[in-house]
C-alpha cells in the first residue's frame, strides 16, 4: 500500500472514502437562526424532555447518529467504529450516547474541533481498510457548556461584545468504504485529502476572546493545507472555519491577505460556521461556537448544498480553542487548533 | 543582528491587533442604564421603607423588611428565568444592590439541583457569591484593624 501523507502536515485518501449519512439535530434558538430550515430536527425545548442537560444532549447526539445511520442505508450493527466527542468533562454526552449504541467507541476531544477531527480520522480509518462503516459525531448545548465553563445559567450578567454563544446542536455523519447500501446516489460526497492541525498559542489570555485566539490556528492550518496541496483557496468552492465568529472571521481575512492571498479569493471562498448559524439580531455578540456549531452547519447546511451541487469542493475547518476551566485562572494563554478535511462533489 | 523578539511581545501585539477587531462595549450607555434601574430599585426601595415606618415600624425593622422583600423579589425572579433578562438591560443597576447577591446564590442553586440537595446545591451555593464574600470579609477585617490601629494610637 502506497504512503498517502503529503507535504508536512496532510494526507491524500487513496480510496476518497464516501459520506453516505448525515444527521444533526439543533436547539430552539439555532431552528429561529438563518439556517433554522435546513436541520432535521429543532427542538422546541432544550431540555429535550430529559432530567439534566447533560441528559439532552447525550440525546440529542444519539438523535443525530440514528438519523445519519439511517440516511446510509445501513444499522448499527453495520457501524466498525463511532468517533465522537463534546466539550464536556470525560466527553460525558458521547460516552453516555456510546453506552447505548453497543458499537466499538472511540472518544476524541479537540474543543470545537472535534468535528472535524472525528471526521479526520474516520476518513483514515476507512481509506486504510481498517473500517467499513465510521460514525464521526461532535455535540455541545449550551446549558452544559455554560455551566462547565462560565457561570449558571440564570445568573444575571452582561456579555462582553467578544463573547460567544454554544450552540445547542448535534451533528453526525457516516463515512463509508463503498455507497454499500446500494441507494443510487445522483451526488456521491467523497473525502479527498485532509490536514491535520498544530496547536497555536497566540498568547491571548481572554476567555471570551476565543475566535481571536482560534484564528491563527486557522490561518496555520489552511496555509499549510494549501502548500501541502499545491493548491491556492479558490481551488474550493468554500473554504468553512468552525466557530471564529465575526470577530475571529475578520481576523482571519486579514492575516490570510497578510500573508499573501488574494483578497478578493478570500472574501468570496471563506466564510465562518459561526457567523451563519446565527443572526446578529439574536444576541449572540460574536457568533455562534461550540462542537455542534460547524457540526450541525457542515450536516444541515454545508452537506445538502453539496448534494445540490451548489458546493463542489469544500474544505471544513472546524475549529477549538484548547482551554481548560483552570488554565485561564492559572494565567495560561488559550491555545488553539484547527483540522481540515476537503470534501468534493462527484 | 535584529534580535528575535519576545514570545511576551508577540502575544500582546497579537492581542493589541485582536482588540482592533473587537467592537467595545457602550460603557456611557451601559453606565446611564445601570444609574437609572439602580437609582429607581433604590427610591422605591426608600418609598417602601418610608411607608413602613408610617405604619409604626422601627426604622430597624423597616430596613430588615425591604432587604427581605427586595431578596425575595430577587430570588423570584432568577426562578422565572427573568432575572438575567434584567440584568442582561441593567448590569450593575441590579447586580450591586442586595438582588445581585440572592440572584447569585439563587442561581447556581438552581443550576446544580440535579446533582442532590447536599452535595449539589448545598456545595455549589456559594459558587458564585463564595469568593466575593471570602475578599469582602477578609479585607474588612484587614481594615477594621488598621483603623483599631488608628484609633488606639
Amino acid at each position: 500500500m502506497g504512503y498517502k501523507k503529503i507535504g508536512r502536515q496532510s494526507v491524500k485518501f487513496s480510496q476518497k472514502p464516501f459520506i453516505t449519512g448525515r444527521g444533526n439535530i439543533v436547539g430552539e434558538k439555532e431552528g429561529q437562526g438563518p439556517l433554522g430550515k435546513c436541520f432535521d430536527t429543532v427542538l422546541e425545548d432544550d431540555m429535550y424532555g430529559e432530567k439534566s442537560w447533560e441528559k439532552a444532549e447525550s440525546k440529542m447526539l444519539k438523535g443525530a447518529m440514528t438519523k445519519a445511520v439511517s440516511r446510509a442505508g445501513i444499522t448499527f450493527r453495520d457501524v466498525d467504529v463511532m468517533l465522537s466527542g463534546d466539550l464536556l468533562n470525560q466527553l460525558m454526552s458521547s460516552s453516555f450516547t456510546a453506552r447505548d449504541m453497543h458499537i466499538p467507541f472511540l472518544g476524541l476531544y479537540g474543543a470545537c474541533s472535534t468535528m472535524t477531527e472525528s471526521l479526520l480520522i474516520g476518513c483514515m480509518l476507512v481509506d486504510g481498510g481498517f473500517a467499513k462503516h465510521v460514525l464521526a459525531g461532535a455535540s455541545s448545548h449550551f446549558c452544559t457548556a455554560e455551566r462547565q465553563f462560565r457561570m449558571p445559567v440564570e445568573h444575571g450578567n452582561q456579555r462582553p461584545p467578544s463573547a460567544q454563544w454554544t450552540a445547542t446542536a448535534a451533528g453526525a455523519v457516516v463515512v463509508s468504504s463503498e455507497d454499500a447500501a446500494g441507494l443510487c446516489r445522483q451526488v456521491k460526497i467523497r473525502a479527498e485529502s485532509a490536514t491535520v492541525g498544530k496547536v497555536i498559542d497566540a498568547g491571548i489570555k481572554d476567555a471570551n476572546q476565543m475566535g481571536a485566539a482560534m484564528a491563527p490556528a486557522a490561518v496555520d492550518t489552511l496555509l499549510n493545507h494549501l502548500e501541502d496541496t499545491k493548491r491556492g483557496i479558490d481551488y474550493y468552492d468554500l473554504v468553512a472555519t468552525g466557530d471564529l465568529g465575526y470577530i475571529g472571521k475578520d481576523i482571519m481575512m486579514d492575516l490570510l491577505s497578510d500573508a499573501g492571498l488574494d483578497k478578493n479569493k478570500v472574501f468570496s471562498h471563506y466564510d465562518d460556521c459561526g457567523t451563519m448559524i446565527f443572526t446578529k439580531e439574536q444576541d449572540v455578540h460574536g457568533g455562534g461556537s461550540g462542537c455542534g456549531c460547524s457540526a450541525a452547519v457542515f450536516t444541515g447546511h454545508l452537506l445538502r448544498q453539496m448534494e445540490k451541487k451548489k458546493i463542489k469542493r469544500l474544505l471544513l475547518m472546524s475549529t477549538g480553542a484548547l482551554l481548560s476551566t483552570i488554565s485561564p485562572l492559572q494565567g495560561e494563554s488559550i491555545p488553539g487548533i484547527a483540522h481540515a478535511v476537503s470534501l468534493e462533489v462527484e | 543582528m535584529n534580535k528575535k523578539p519576545d514570545k511576551k511581545d508577540i502575544a500582546k501585539a497579537y492581542g493589541k491587533y485582536a482588540k482592533g477587531f473587537t467592537p467595545r462595549p457602550n460603557y456611557v450607555g451601559n453606565c446611564l442604564k445601570a444609574f437609572f434601574t439602580g437609582g429607581a430599585i433604590c427610591m422605591i426601595a426608600l418609598w417602601y421603607q418610608n411607608t413602613l415606618q408610617d405604619t409604626g415600624l422601627s426604622e430597624k425593622d423597616a430596613g430588615i423588611f425591604v432587604t427581605v422583600t427586595l431578596v425575595v423579589i430577587a430570588q423570584l425572579l432568577t426562578g422565572l428565568g427573568v432575572f438575567d433578562v434584567i440584568a442582561k438591560f441593567a448590569g450593575a443597576g441590579v447586580i450591586v444592590p442586595i438582588t445581585g447577591f440572592a440572584n447569585s446564590m439563587v442561581a447556581p442553586a438552581l443550576e446544580y439541583k440535579r446533582e442532590g440537595p447536599v452535595l449539589g446545591v448545598g456545595a455549589n451555593m456559594f459558587k458564585v457569591a463564595g469568593p466575593v464574600l471570602v475578599c469582602g470579609i477578609s479585607s474588612a477585617t484587614i481594615v477594621g484593624i488598621i483603623y483599631w490601629i488608628i484609633y488606639r494610637f
